[in-house]
């Protein structure tokens, strides 16, 4: 079985941050609020937890990862230049002409992405196709799924939760981003998901609350979700959307801004900063 | 491609639900990549047991979401993306008008791989009525880049494209009758080609380009027309997209009369599509249209509703003497 690991796994979350910070200064905006509340667990998929191998990236035995809230596709692109699917410099092609990088994930530019996300609510069913496909092959891979909070007040993904639970898919493994800020405000205020536990454990699935901003958490919670095989599991990440930039904190909504260098430099700085440190630290 | 025309006002002494499940079966045997979904539409129509007896057997391969063809078609794109080959039946009018976004982008923009059928197109709805009535699921799914789209013709090429498409890749949505005995047009072992219109009947006066359940009218409509000395070719237009354009303009420049034919809106349907192309050919041709007005669909018998919405054999006459007197004044 795969092994994420804790110090590696630190590591590439900052590393995903300033990335995706790097990306969407040079863009000049973008989505930074819910591509920061993810960073820890594309950390930990990408530090271990997840089955894959950049130079064969449509590896038949790996394990599928679906990133229904697409928007969060310039942490995912960070998160797959750091783990040698392609160069960091690919990086700076974010959303021009031609580019490999859309905004949203599309799985037909993209090498190392799976599928194409970005009309929220759908991914998550796509999830469950892939999970079904893999048992019908006796494959050992898991499929993974990150969705947003927001984005289950869609309909379609009660349908698939519905489905996965009737179906005992154990070996579908769903993020629930619970960054609790959507466009218009917060999730509370609009269509609330507080009660997102209860919810997903009455339609059959297995579920876990950890701090969506601790590798050590996420990372030892895939693992129990590994050993339940007979139920589908949801991990409820409790984050901050924003997390890891102070300029995007300081904003009173933070889904997508206008991101001028100046204002992110200093988040770089800091970033920047801790990487080193750690390195020094000789933890990574 | 081969195929033969065998039309002789024969119908099949087969429901098309039978084909279209025996076809299945048949190539789930054969191929381990083809699985089938289901969204409480019992594929097997009507056979309760047969249903069960085929879950017991193939398992997570035969498979039913319940009420939702959203999540299904979107089930659909994530077993293309893990390399299997999709077959997923919903009414035409659900798959057409309430997944489209999951056809659009789970499916299609993410270029992946499935075969859509719905069921019961247009007046074949009977009983359902209105609110199971689609006459436009042609028009919405046309306006997707690269999709394919069939009105079958009979159970041969129904069982064609089950059984003969499985290495093309890309989405194919076939509109079909479930409950009916559809008349026998061609020959056992014909072969088609896809985006290539089949010319039954050759015709100096006019061409009629026909679909589904309309071909073997268009047939009947050219022998009576043949009886008054109107000389009228007929063209199996079963892949409304991707057009068989070079067909539309080679018949048009040879009778400059073409008549379009479908159990469908005229709205953004076959009708149009065959226009938008003879529209921008330059050639002088007489064009008139079998097909639903704009209108909602409604309740009643099958032969109701083919009158309710003037796609009979006599329209179809009425509408092809039409465009040949219209020739008189290009």
């Amino acid at each position: 079985m795969t092994q994420f690991n804790v110090d590696k796994s630190k590591k590439l979350a900052l590393q995903i941050r300033l990335e995706t910070l790097k990306e969407l200064a040079n863009l000049g905006f973008g989505h930074v609020g819910g591509s920061m509340s993810v960073c820890e667990t594309l950390a930990v998929l990408y530090g271990g937890a997840m089955r894959y191998d950049p130079a064969h990236p449509d590896w038949e035995d790996r394990d599928y990862l679906v990133v229904s809230k697409g928007h969060a596709g310039p942490a995912v692109y960070a998160a797959l230049a750091l783990s040698g699917f392609f160069s960091l410099d690919l990086l700076k092609t974010l959303n021009a002409a031609g580019t490999h990088l859309p905004s949203h994930c599309d799985r037909t530019l993209t090498t190392g992405v799976d599928m194409t996300t970005g009309s929220l609510g759908q991914g998550l069913s796509a999830a469950l196709g892939m999970a079904l496909a893999q048992r019908i092959d006796n494959r050992d891979s898991y499929t993974f799924a990150i969705v947003g909070d927001g984005e289950f007040q869609e309909g379609q993904n009660w349908e698939a939760v519905m489905t996965a639970g009737q179906m005992k898919l154990g070996n579908l493994i769903m993020f629930f981003d619970y960054n609790k800020v959507q466009m218009n405000g917060r999730v509370a205020d609009i269509n609330d998901q507080a009660n997102i536990e209860q919810r997903m454990r009455s339609f059959g699935w297995h579920v876990q609350l950890v701090n969506g901003h601790d590798v050590e958490q996420i990372g030892q919670a895939v693992e129990r979700a590994k050993r339940e095989p007979r139920l589908p599991s949801c991990i409820v990440l409790d984050t901050i959307k924003g997390y890891g930039c102070e300029y995007a904190l300081s904003q009173p909504i933070c889904h997508s801004l206008p991101m001028p260098l100046e204002k992110v430099q200093a988040d770089i700085d800091r970033l920047e900063a801790e990487i080193r440190a750690m390195e020094r630290g000789g933890k990574a | 491609m081969s195929y033969t025309v065998i039309y002789d006002g024969t119908k099949d002494t087969v429901d098309m639900r039978d084909h279209f499940l025996n076809t299945l079966v048949d190539v789930m045997d054969k191929d381990p990549r083809v699985v089938v979904g289901d969204a409480d539409m019992n594929i097997t129509l009507c056979n309760i047991n047969r249903l069960w007896e085929l879950r017991r057997q193939y398992g997570d391969r035969f498979f039913d979401t319940g009420i939702q063809e959203a999540n299904l078609v979107g089930m659909a794109a994530g077993l293309s993306v893990a390399g299997k080959i999709p077959f997923i039946h919903a009414f035409s009018q659900f798959l057409s008008r309430r997944a489209y976004d999951q056809v659009y982008l789970s499916l299609s923009y993410a270029k992946l791989n499935a075969r859509l059928f719905g069921s019961d197109p247009g007046y074949i709805a009977g009983y359902n009525g209105g609110t199971h009535t689609s006459l436009e699921d042609v028009g919405i799914l046309r306006c997707i880049p690269g999709m394919t789209i069939i009105d079958v013709t009979d159970s041969t090429m129904l069982e064609w494209i089950i059984r003969d498409t499985l290495d093309y890749h890309g989405i194919i949505y076939t509109r079909f009758p479930r409950k009916v005995k559809m008349f026998k047009v061609y020959g056992a072992d014909s072969q088609f080609q896809l985006g290539k219109a089949n010319v039954l009947r050759e015709g100096k006066d006019a061409t009629i380009f026909s679909s589904g359940v309309m071909v073997a009218k268009a047939m009947a409509a050219a022998e009576i027309l043949a009886q008054e000395g109107l000389d009228v070719g007929v063209v199996d237009v079963f892949t409304i997209k991707p057009l068989d354009e070079e067909c539309v303009l080679r018949c048009a420049r040879e009778t400059h009369a073409i008549v379009s034919c479908e159990n469908h809106r005229c709205i953004n349907g076959q009708a149009s599509a065959i226009a938008d192309t003879l529209a921008h050919s330059g050639i002088p041709v007489a064009y008139e249209c079998v097909g639903v007005g704009d209108r909602f669909g409604e309740v009643g018998s099958i032969d109701y509703l083919e009158k309710a919405y003037n796609l009979t054999l006599e329209r179809i006459c009425e509408q092809t003497r039409k465009a040949i007197g219209q020739k008189k004044s290009l």
